[in-house]
């Protein structure tokens, strides 16, 4: 039931999908460091996730999936 | 259904743009337009001088870079040399408003059948963060250390207006890239101005308002609230010329 999905590699942990969430489920993970150097964006509460796709729309790095 | 954000005529690419630009978003809505039009086989683009000249890398498209400032004359080549191909031009301020004003302004008032895609972020973004002709009165670069002085510097150039006086252009749209709303108008902005040359209709120009992060000093959020609060009140969205609305109006 993964239904977010993150290529963590091609994220440079801007935020922007954080700000963009609705819900306020999103977070940059300060624990996971890149290959960029990045700490990329992280789901925290994936049954609150409606799968509105904002996160998709902002993502500059093409890094977020959601399938519904 | 999978809403996965990578177009399918984008590369796999991780792009070089610093965290929180909206280059990137902008790089999507391009590829999302020409997938939706079913045109990546016959589209040529051309890359400016600027942060997007590495754009080659990104699309996976047939792709050239233009002398600074002259993306629309070689797009004017390109389409009048392959009438049958869908030739975009993607520039930056520094580009299009400054070096390359009068091929930019010359493609309009011809009324050629290319589509440029204007990415306005009010400085200098590649080489370090200078004052542009479209930086804010007051903004604060490199280059206006006390914000910019418009007595010693003029006033920013609003290049949709400028061009929207023109006989010439069919389409320009200005359009923000600071919140999915203004994402998706955006999105729809693009398209249009891709299928007008797919339909012949002529010169359409899309201003893209972008963030820059990095040489606005501010984190990515703020960046996109400066957006809001600063630069679309000074650079009002909207469409400015559309003939296609024109005709059925009339």
């Amino acid at each position: 039931m993964a239904k977010w999905t993150i290529q963590a590699e091609r994220c440079k942990g801007c935020g922007l999908c954080v700000d963009a969430c609705p819900k306020q489920i999103l977070r940059i993970d300060p624990d996971v460091i890149n290959h960029k150097g990045h700490s990329p964006a992280q789901m925290t509460d994936e049954t609150r996730c409606t799968k509105c796709g904002f996160c998709v729309l902002m993502c500059p790095d093409c890094a977020i999936t959601v399938e519904r | 259904m999978s809403k996965t954000n990578k177009p399918h005529s984008m590369t796999e690419t991780h792009t070089h743009y610093c965290p929180g630009c909206t280059h990137g978003i902008i790089h999507r809505l391009v590829g999302d337009a020409i997938d939706a039009l079913g045109i990546e086989e016959r589209t040529i683009g051309v890359a400016p001088v600027g942060c997007s000249v590495l754009a080659y890398n990104y699309f996976n498209l047939d792709m050239t870079v233009a002398a600074h400032g002259r993306a629309p004359a070689v797009a004017t080549g390109l389409k009048r040399a392959n009438p049958e191909s869908i030739v975009f031009a993607y520039q930056g301020d520094g580009d299009l408003a400054s070096i390359g004003m009068a091929e930019a302004v010359h493609a309009a008032a011809r009324n050629e059948n290319i589509t440029i895609i204007f990415v306005n972020n009010a400085v200098y973004g590649m080489t370090g963060g200078q004052m542009a002709p479209t930086s804010l009165p007051g903004q604060l670069t490199q280059t206006s250390p006390n914000g910019r002085d418009v007595d010693l510097c003029g006033l920013p150039v609003k290049v949709c207006e400028m061009l929207s006086q023109l006989d010439g252009p069919a389409y320009i749209a200005r359009v923000a890239a600071n919140s999915p709303k203004n994402v998706i108008a955006a999105k729809r902005a693009i398209e249009k101005a891709f299928r007008n040359q797919v339909e012949g209709k002529g010169f359409s120009l899309v201003e893209v308002l972008s963030s820059c992060p990095t040489n606005w000093g501010k984190s990515p959020k703020d960046a996109l609230k400066w957006m809001d609060s600063t630069m679309i009140p000074y650079y009002p969205l909207g469409v400015y010329k559309d003939t296609s609305r024109r005709e059925i109006d009339s």
